[in-house]
């Protein structure tokens, strides 16, 4: 009677590295399938498909495309509520931004371990590399993500693994660990030299997060999000909303949110009845959301600034539609505001 | 239409939430099932069928008409 195939989880974020670290352990003939979490915050899929800029580029799911490419089963799994306790209080602080790193990580092997728990799979691994990142792959944080996470010694980081301590699978022989490796630091070149090993031509460029909560602008827009509900709180529509328009705050009681193209225009079209929504009529303009308790001088000001976004930004007068969240309309006549008259201070 | 093709309506949704529903849905749906989706987001034109070629159901035809997606599957 031969051995009993071994099952391996994967946490796949469609980068480089989980898709590495996925080959190697495929090859060594365990069965793998992939974990993907979505926060809400994945920089994944969503401004893809908002904005229209670099539409020729397939619009598609990197962590799927992974999988397809390495012949495993991928399982996206919603976590935008339980997620937010996370972003919330994170027990290990923030990174340099918003980003609760460490927690997340935690957070994101528990899950797969009670995934694994649930469907029999013997161990999980990652493509974790030790020193890789500044926040969550230390050495010293690593060992805290396997006993946090509760999936201690079944934990496995195939890239760096002979840079840590045996694990089950390892010391068990499920995997061979000298064919695993020893990748340290930032440097990218073995992780590179391997894809090429392994014959991945293509890949989704190692450069940059994939979390907007590392992100200096996002994680302002949040910050300002609380600051004005004097709350740290959010729903989805919340999240997705920062990521879309230029956002400014001209007062602290309102905010503007203002499309730049095309498929922003679409996007924030579908929140007209949960928001104020401003549009030029005499002349192409964006369409704008605005967020707040606004006087009618207030939405006067908005209409200026809407109007300043569109091609009547030279004229001597813009009309302007307002459309009240029951659906009440009215027309405003306004100058629009030149470049002078948008302080920087209202960016948001 | 057969009396087994369930209707999922995830228009105004953007991926990957329109394949993770998907997903969630064919999940309680019996083999020879006929799942037709609904939605807007022009990403699910890649990532549903990509989902399912991954898990083995067959996309039988995917349509578009004003900026909305059909996408038919038969769960396998």
């Amino acid at each position: 009677m031969g051995q009993q195939q071994r099952k391996a989880v994967a946490l796949i974020s469609g980068g480089l590295d989980s898709m590495l670290a996925a080959r190697v352990i495929k090859d060594q003939g365990i069965h793998v399938e992939g974990l993907n979490f979505f926060t809400g915050f994945c920089v994944e899929g969503h401004t893809h498909a908002i904005r229209r800029t670099g539409k020729k580029k397939p619009k598609r799911n990197n962590s799927l495309w992974v999988a397809e490419q390495l012949g495993i089963k991928l399982h996206i799994i919603d976590v935008i509520e339980e997620y937010k306790d996370i972003v919330l209080n994170p027990t290990h602080g923030y990174g340099q931004h918003l980003n609760p790193c460490l927690d997340c990580k935690i957070f994101m092997v528990n899950k797969a371990k009670d995934w694994s728990e649930e469907n029999k799979f013997d161990f999980i691994f990652t493509g974790e590399v030790v020193g890789q990142r500044p926040k969550s792959q230390r050495r010293e944080t690593l060992p805290i993500i396997a006993r946090e996470s509760g999936a201690d010694d079944r934990l496995l980081r195939p890239l760096c693994a002979k840079n840590l301590p045996a694990t089950l699978p390892e010391r068990e022989g499920w995997v061979d660990r000298q064919a695993l490796f020893d990748f340290h630091g930032r440097n990218r070149k073995p992780q590179i030299a391997l894809a090429e090993k392994l014959g991945f031509s293509e890949y989704a460029q190692p450069a940059g997060g994939c979390c907007f909560l590392t992100d200096k602008t996002y994680a302002g827009k949040l910050a300002d999000l609380w600051r004005s509900r004097g709350e740290r709180n959010y729903e989805l529509d919340d999240v997705m909303l920062l990521k879309v328009g230029r956002h400014l705050r001209p007062k602290p009681h309102y905010k503007l949110i203002v499309s730049r193209e095309e498929g922003e225009n679409r996007y924030l079209s579908g929140y007209r009845n949960e928001f104020i929504s401003l549009e030029s009529k005499s002349c192409n303009g964006p369409l704008a959301l605005l967020d707040g308790e606004p006087s009618d001088d207030d939405i006067k000001q908005a209409a200026s600034i809407v109007a300043r976004y569109g091609q009547g930004r030279n004229a001597e007068e813009v009309l302007v539609e307002v459309r009240m969240k029951n659906g009440d309309l009215q027309e405003l006549r306004v100058r629009p505001l030149a470049a002078d008259d948008v302080p920087s201070s209202w960016h948001v | 239409m057969s009396e087994d093709c369930f209707l999922l309506d995830v228009r105004r949704m953007l991926c990957p939430l329109p394949v993770i529903r998907t997903q969630d849905r064919i999940k309680e749906l019996v083999p020879g099932s006929l799942l037709k989706v609904t939605c807007s987001d022009p990403g699910a034109l890649i990532d549903i069928p990509s989902w399912c070629r991954i898990h083995g159901h067959e996309v039988i035809s995917t349509d578009t008409i004003d900026q909305e997606i059909t996408i038919q599957i038969l769960v396998k």
